[in-house]
């Protein structure tokens, strides 16, 4: 059995034993009760769900994409679709809704597919489990991606049952049938039927079989590409009634927060609660384990203030008196370990790719041009800190989380109360944000653990920001050193990068000093340019904290690093910026990113994603026309440009800075185009690369973690300030390369926008200025007063 | 106890004096579209009104507020600009992940209904104090601006 990961990196497979994470399947009892706990009614017609299983095989494992994630795909649509007999379509969306707007779009195109009308769709969220829905780990820019068409399938085979039905009822030929609307309609003899008239019949017909599943041609789309949906959870959200984490409420619930050691692999020594439990409200405390390291998916540990509320918990953990002993990782500091990473990428290290002979075509050059980028760690900082509520009923934990893994969260539940698989139900809540925090399920363990020291009474342990932003799985810290080669032309004939900076894969495996092919994959080894002589090094790096995934990962300081040294070399070859980066891209061409040295390929097809440098040079090519490169700007202004590939997406970004004469920032524009292929839901891609946008100024701006003695030392949003309204930009203009067909490989869209936009705004600030920002954040860099 | 005038309904909350206004809301009354983000008045996401002014329900001693008028989320759409507002925010697609909106509809609120045309400029300075990481503040400016639009023509 497959051990669940996220980012499907098989060196994470090596963290620890697959023995007690066999994946039971959770029987269709627990499931209906479960949903009926949430509300939910089957009344007469599909799914009849003894049907499922039989019909054909619904889960199907090969190499790549969505076959190569834990439990691949499901198309099944009674696993999806129910209608019941007053016409109201209810889908299943069994990925997390973080924000993306999956709720909408996923289900948005099994109504299409169906034909339903969407006023009539109900949207209910699948609990964790895998085995029925197929994968659920909402991360990688990857729902839409891979479930496209799976969900196209479930809408064009339930649409089908139900022509098949009214054909059989009315005694026509199928062919003289066809779906309108939520109705199935006989034109010659003008019959026609709802879908809720129909759903009991068509529950009794056999799935059609893949192959027979006639979808539909892109005219006939009612949804799909139209962006004409207003957001399924929009009015529960502004009249405040929509569920988050933190929001599950029972009779007799308990609160708790948790004071967690501070530095990695920290331990209580010795703890005093006489204090704590004088609070009034307080009901409990309880030491919780420690975790051996490495830090895997693992609670940390710590003393848990359990009380009649939040508030009483959190002036309960106040007034604990704890002994930590800190361990080996207590001396991490920031400032010195930069120095180390500086080091590190001073000197040879691993080298992860190599192209023609580097060093002497150095020898060559007319002019050696060398820059050191560093970018720190960030935290996720969902507006939503991780949340969790548990209770233990019968031998069986029923959990409330907003979590982005809830295969993950239900496997690590019932590994450490040691309970079968199939005796927990991770049921998952709306996320306010995730970003890759909520992938981890830390948070969702301890509520398990503390309804289990409460004899099963339901628990919810709400994280504090402090906790929140001093317990992250972090971004990692990270020194791009780059070295290139110029001729007496101008032209690049030599291409050095060391990359350095501690792995996520150091969170599963303790010692590992190397970035994942997952990370290399990440915008260095695959960088596209026609340059003869090139050699990609990572030197070693050790990790001192939890290192997790953050929106967009490693392309973060990947691409700040390559997109500003692309500028800086532009300067110093005396050309324009855009010019000189379309000739290092050099000509359209789809490149095997196994030449380029990249094994993992974000998880897809070498053959389907190959990296198309046509697709990069056209994103750039309308960048800079929509944003009117090449302009005279006023003094003070300027116009900064960024292309990067990910998540086999093609986005460029121009940014529009301005730079006062007291060094204040202002940023009036931002003009992003985007290549993602098929464009399904136009509405919530615009929303996701607006926000993209911000979040990547927040990081260049204004984003760092640094840690002292060990810890962490920002510890709110007055330390790790987020960018607000005043600074945001007025005006974000988002630019779609034409969608060629439907069938075309999909990219992904919530994290590729956040990369360019850091290395463009540093590139506007050098136009305006003339000052380059080679350490993020800015924050107050550009100041004179 | 300390009596509270929620939504208009009065309420006994048996709590000691300094808890804050939120943990009232979401714990004891089961008001939970009051969110927590940050509890130091940093990010807005608790805002609420009282006696109509927007107030950082995290760092308000219930004590503070007794007697007080106090609106939430829950009632917001009692109050005519309240719900123009919130109509707005489905108008334009304001929410990504949705949390932080009570907030900064409490916000937009309590600004229109005291400018009812507020200018780039006013809007940065009454919505500068509420957070949102998924980055809708486009749409949020477009939102109160579609409403200023919408009341400029009616006077």
């Amino acid at each position: 059995m497959k051990k669940q990961t996220t980012y499907n990196d098989l060196s994470l497979n090596t963290a620890d034993d697959d023995q007690t994470l066999s994946i039971v399947n959770v029987s269709r009892r627990a499931f209906l009760k479960d949903l009926a706990l949430s509300g939910f009614v089957l009344a007469a017609g599909f799914p009849s769900f003894s049907k499922a299983d039989e019909t054909q095989p619904v889960v199907k494992v090969n190499k790549y994409g969505a076959d190569a994630m834990p439990h691949g795909w499901v198309d099944d649509p009674l696993v999806f679709v129910a209608i019941d007999e007053y016409n109201t379509v209810t889908i299943i969306c069994h990925r997390s809704e973080m924000g993306q707007g999956v709720r909408t779009s996923l289900p948005m195109v099994v109504a299409d597919e169906l034909d339903a009308n969407w006023l009539h769709v109900k949207v209910e969220q699948a609990p964790g489990d895998e085995e029925k829905y197929g994968n659920q780990d909402t991360d990688g820019s990857r729902s839409m991606r891979h479930f496209f068409m799976p969900m196209r399938r479930v809408g064009a085979a339930a649409r089908q049952m139900l022509e098949t039905a009214a054909a059989a009822q009315w005694q026509v030929p199928v062919q003289e049938v066809k779906a309108e609307m939520q109705r199935i309609v006989h034109t010659a003899s003008g019959r026609s039927l709802s879908y809720g008239e129909l759903a009991a019949a068509a529950a009794k017909l056999p799935v059609p079989a893949r192959e027979t599943l006639r979808l539909k041609t892109p005219e006939q789309f009612r949804y799909i590409g139209k962006g004409n949906l207003k957001i399924y959870d929009g009015q529960d959200i502004v009249s405040g009634r929509s569920q988050y984490g933190i929001d599950t409420r029972f009779e007799g619930m308990f609160y708790a927060v948790i004071a967690r050691p501070l530095v990695l692999g920290g331990k209580v020594k010795s703890y005093d609660a006489s204090d704590a439990l004088k609070v009034p409200g307080v009901v409990r405390v309880v030491e919780l384990p420690s975790s051996p390291l490495p830090a895997d998916y693992h609670p940390l540990g710590g003393v848990a203030v359990i009380a009649a509320n939040t508030w009483a918990a959190i002036k309960g953990r106040k007034a604990l008196k704890i002994e930590w002993d800190n361990g080996p990782h207590a001396s991490y500091d920031s400032i010195s370990y930069r120095a180390e990473l500086e080091a590190a990428a001073r000197k040879p290290g691993k080298v992860v790719r190599n192209n023609g002979d580097v060093d002497a075509a150095f020898q060559s050059a007319d002019k050696h041009i060398v820059a050191e980028y560093y970018a720190p760690h960030l935290a996720q900082a969902p507006m939503e800190p991780p949340a969790a509520t548990a209770r233990i009923d019968k031998g069986h934990c029923r959990v409330w989380a907003c979590t982005q893994g809830p295969q993950l969260a239900k496997d690590r539940v019932a590994k450490w109360l040691k309970l079968p698989a199939d005796k927990v139900t991770v049921n998952v809540t709306l996320l306010g944000g995730g970003f890759g925090r909520k992938s981890m399920s830390d948070y969702v363990v301890e509520a398990a653990l503390l309804s289990n020291a409460m004899k099963g009474k339901p628990v919810k342990v709400t994280w504090t920001r402090e906790d929140d932003l001093q317990h992250s799985y972090f971004h990692t810290v990270s020194l791009e050193r780059l070295e290139a080669g110029l001729d007496a032309q101008g032209k690049t004939i030599a291409w050095l990068h060391r990359t350095v900076a501690p792995s996520i894969s150091a969170t599963f495996a303790a010692g590992s000093k190397h970035q994942m092919p997952s990370e290399l994959g990440m915008g260095v080894i695959n960088v596209p340019f026609a340059i003869a002589n090139l050699r990609i090094e990572n030197p070693e790096a050790e990790s001192h904290t939890r290192i997790g995934w953050f929106r967009s990962v490693s392309n973060i300081p990947h691409a700040f690093a390559i997109q500003s040294f692309v500028a800086e070399l532009a300067t110093a070859s005396g050309r324009d910026h855009k010019d000189f980066l379309l000739d290092l891209i050099g000509p359209p061409r789809r490149i095997d990113p196994r030449s380029l040295n990249d094994s993992w390929n974000q998880g897809e097809s070498p053959q389907i994603y190959p990296v198309d440098t046509g697709r990069l040079r056209r994103v750039i090519e309308t960048v800079t026309d929509k944003a009117g490169w090449g302009a005279t700007l006023p003094k003070g202004h300027g116009l900064g440009l960024a292309a990067h590939y990910s998540f086999v997406t093609y986005v460029a970004v121009v940014v529009h800075a301005v730079v006062d004469e007291s060094g204040i920032l202002t940023i009036p524009r931002v003009d992003i185009a985007v290549d993602c292929g098929p464009i399904v839901n136009p509405e919530r891609i615009r929303s996701q690369l607006e926000g993209a946008c911000i979040m990547g100024l927040t990081l260049a701006m204004q984003g760092e973690i640094s840690f002292k003695d060990g810890a962490a030392i920002q510890d709110n949003f007055h330390t790790y300030p987020l960018l607000g309204i005043d600074d945001s930009p007025r005006d974000i203009r988002v630019h779609f390369l034409p969608t060629e067909k439907y069938d075309a490989p999909l990219g992904g869209i919530g994290e590729p926008a956040v990369p360019p936009i850091a290395p463009a705004l540093c590139n506007a600030i050098f136009a305006a200025t003339g000052e380059r920002i080679r350490a993020l954040p800015i924050k107050d860099k550009l100041r004179k007063d | 106890m300390i009596t509270l005038t929620i939504n208009g309904l009065s309420r006994q909350i048996d709590l000691p004096p300094d808890t804050p206004l939120l943990w009232a809301l979401r714990d004891t009354l089961g008001l939970t579209g009051t969110k927590f983000g940050c509890g130091i008045s940093m990010c807005g996401a608790c805002t609420v009104h009282a006696d109509g002014k927007p107030i950082r329900a995290c760092v308000t001693p219930i004590s503070a507020v007794a007697g007080k008028q106090i609106v939430t989320i829950e009632a917001i759409d009692q109050d005519k600009t309240g719900k123009k507002v919130q109509q707005a925010w489905l108008k334009v697609n304001v929410p990504q992940c949705g949390y932080c909106q009570p907030g900064q509809i409490m916000s937009a609120t309590a600004l229109l209904k005291q400018n009812p045309s507020p200018s780039d400029a006013d809007i940065d300075q009454a919505m500068r104090g509420n957070l949102c990481r998924c980055g809708t503040y486009p749409r949020i400016r477009a939102a109160i601006k579609e409403l200023a639009g919408a009341q400029e023509v009616k006077s």
